[in-house]
């Protein structure tokens, strides 16, 4: 069975929107009526039908759109996507992965043909037919990296495993929830989360670079992490704050439930065997607060969370102008029973 | 999650001795299907059914990250080790079905070196002879200085100055030929990397030198092959199992744990990677640490060991397991 895919804007006139099927397997981020910080890492191994866990990478009704909006975002900025020399190798075994896995999860859409180093690629959503050597990037017409990841969903960051830590030497950055791959391209695992607040305190990212550090081929983990965005923009860049800043003051209490969306981050972590880089998928999903309370459940426990979340918390994912509005929409379809446990819209 | 937990099943294809010592294992897939892509520099972990007892023994990959229709190690006779070399030496015969983790890479390159600088001792040559196949399959500039015993113990300098020619430099103990290093770190270009593996006191050795030439750390990589040592048994109280074990005399504290069914996590078996880290609830006697994670300060603390390498001397260890 094919997706059907939409055709659909995450800029100007804003026509995104989810079907009440991609509604059912939106991943809500909340196991409990209340958020903190965890490091929440679970293996990531697929099969869960009716999920976006079914398989390792998921494609979506919103793929080809999403990656025209791509397309646009490096037309205007080409510094979206980086690799430091050292990474080539990486950005070949990226290719790989995610080649291998798009064609055994929909052999429908994606075709992948191997024969040594001579691979034959069919993208047929995008219409693309290519025939390249593998390791060889002059036969490919973008780097490795760029090629496969103007062909996929998310943002993909990739880290140097050396001298006791991770480097972001090299990614594609377009999805993103206000950071930078430019600003952050080069650094390590302390530097780049030095904005993040809490969490150095509880210690946090020390464990979690210790896990990193130890994550091995063919073991790959994820966990979910999740903000707000004003309008269904995807580049919600730093780059291009002076676009959609101002869009968060515009909401108000007829707008909530169009224009305010719950933004979930699935995150993935897969050790790369060529180069034993560590890949850092980064696949954003948006939902309306409208599509959110289609679930009973969902709308009754965000308006819990986002009602106790820690001012610092709030003021870190940019909620703060907004947050009473959108707390008071969401009080009114919250009837105060009790929400069972676990993830699922019931 | 479980580290060391993805298994693969594997045939003993081959078998060659290499020399009086050294004794070469192919493994191959059971259908023949591609094993995964691995960097050089990777190991896998071989578990030997040996009599009931399961062994789990960390070796390095030698063949060609280019080509994984089949893993080769090289395994050196210990003839005064825990058994592990002897098993695989007098029991593993081609046909034979075995378990095999997957790879893991505790000594990458770092593919921003100008130059790989590599020293080997004796069978510290074998994560090198991947290394170099895979850096001149992508054109990498690398040069090799190995140290051994003997023309009869110089396992794979033939192969290794067939493929790369004058990369390979051998020096040979009876033939009184040393490596003379500082004259070698001296003279290399900046931006190269150094990298050294073999006996413990030669990678001290090369460690520092490189520190007293003004090498900065990050440019020096080391691997240990801290295999566990054979050691006096001794008693622990697993106390969140409730449990107390006995660690035989040519058992690893963390085989015993493992044996009495529990689930560590582990990827390196050798003292470096820090998985098997446990917490020392009370002891009465003497620590004996093996193992290059825990800083000095911790081992004279008391209150950590690694299970994979280091043993214990005295009356009571209890641990939190």
């Amino acid at each position: 069975m094919g997706i059907n895919f939409k055709k659909e804007t995450f800029r100007d006139d804003y026509s995104f929107k989810n079907s009440p099927e991609q509604v059912r397997r939106f991943p809500f981020p909340f196991h409990e009526d209340g958020y903190m910080y965890s490091v929440n890492i679970e293996p990531h191994v697929g099969g869960r039908t009716g999920t976006v866990f079914e398989h390792l990478f998921d494609v979506d009704e919103h793929y080809v759109s999403e990656m025209q909006d791509r397309a646009m975002v490096l037309a205007e900025d080409p510094l979206r996507c980086q690799s430091l020399p050292h990474m080539t190798l990486a950005g070949w075994d990226t290719l790989e992965l995610l080649m291998t896995e798009k064609a055994k999860s929909y052999p429908e859409h994606f075709s992948l043909t191997r024969d040594g180093d001579k691979w034959h690629w069919i993208n047929r959503p995008l219409g693309i037919d290519d025939h390249f050597t593998f390791g060889d990037t002059s036969t490919l017409p973008y780097g490795p990296l760029e090629y496969i990841t103007r062909q996929s969903q998310g943002d993909f960051a990739v880290l140097d495993q050396r001298d006791n830590n991770l480097w972001m030497d090299a990614g594609i950055v377009t999805t993103q929830a206000d950071w930078s791959l430019d600003f952050d391209i080069g650094m390590n695992f302390f530097e780049w989360h030095a904005p993040v607040p809490l969490a150095h305190e509880l210690g946090i990212f020390t464990r979690a670079l210790k896990f990193l550090m130890a994550m091995q081929q063919g073991q790959p983990a994820r966990r979910l992490n999740w903000t707000m965005t004003i309008n269904p923009r995807l580049d919600t860049s730093p780059e291009n704050f002076h676009k959609w800043g101002t869009d968060r003051a515009t909401v108000t209490p007829e707008n909530v439930g169009q224009k305010v969306h719950l933004r979930v981050e699935v995150q993935m972590f897969f050790r790369l065997p060529r180069s034993n880089a560590l890949l850092f998928p980064i696949r954003c999903y948006l939902i309306k607060m409208d599509e959110l309370v289609s679930s009973a459940k969902w709308g009754r426990r965000f308006h819990r969370v986002l009602r106790d979340l820690p001012d610092e918390l709030a003021e870190y994912k940019g909620l703060v102008r907004y947050r009473p509005t959108v707390v008071e929409w969401l009080s009114k379809r919250d009837d105060g029973k009790p929400t069972s446990s676990g993830y699922g819209p019931d | 999650m479980k580290a060391g937990s993805n298994r693969i099943e594997a045939v003993v294809t081959d078998v060659v001795a290499v020399n009086e010592l050294v004794k070469r294992f192919h493994f191959e897939r059971p259908d023949g299907g591609i094993l995964p892509t691995f960097s050089g520099g990777a190991h896998i972990v071989v578990e030997m059914r040996d009599d009931g007892r399961t062994r789990l023994n960390p070796y390095s990959l030698m063949s060609s990250p280019l080509d994984t229709r089949d893993y080769t190690i090289s395994v050196r006779r210990d003839d005064v080790g825990r058994g592990g070399s002897l098993f695989m030496h007098s029991r593993v015969k081609p046909g034979q079905s075995m378990v095999i983790s997957n790879p893991v890479n505790l000594f990458s390159l770092d593919l921003r070196a100008k130059k790989h600088l590599m020293i080997a001792g004796g069978i510290g040559i074998t994560p090198f002879v991947a290394q170099t196949s895979q850096l001149a399959g992508e054109g990498g500039n690398f040069e090799l200085h190995y140290s051994c015993r003997s023309d009869a113990l110089a396992t794979y300098a033939d192969v290794l100055k067939q493929r790369h020619g004058r990369r390979i430099h051998v020096y040979r103990d009876d033939h009184d030929e040393k490596l003379d290093l500082p004259r070698l770190l001296a003279g290399q270009p900046l931006g190269t990397h150094l990298y050294v593996c073999g006996p413990a006191g030669m990678i001290t050795w090369v460690r520092n030198t490189a520190a007293a030439a003004g090498w900065p750390a990050e440019t020096v990589h080391y691997e240990h092959f801290a295999a566990p040592q054979p050691g006096k048994p001794f008693d622990v109280t697993l106390a969140v199992s409730g449990i107390g074990i006995r660690v035989g005399e040519h058992e690893s504290l963390l085989e015993a744990i493992e044996a009495a069914g529990l689930d560590p996590p582990y990827l390196c078996r050798g003292g470096v990677c820090g998985q098997c880290e446990t917490n020392v609830i009370s002891s009465d006697g003497k620590f004996l640490h093996n193992d290059h994670w825990l800083s000095e300060e911790e081992h004279r603390s008391g209150c950590k060991i690694m299970p994979c390498v280091s043993r214990f001397e005295g009356k009571s260890l209890v641990l939190e397991r």
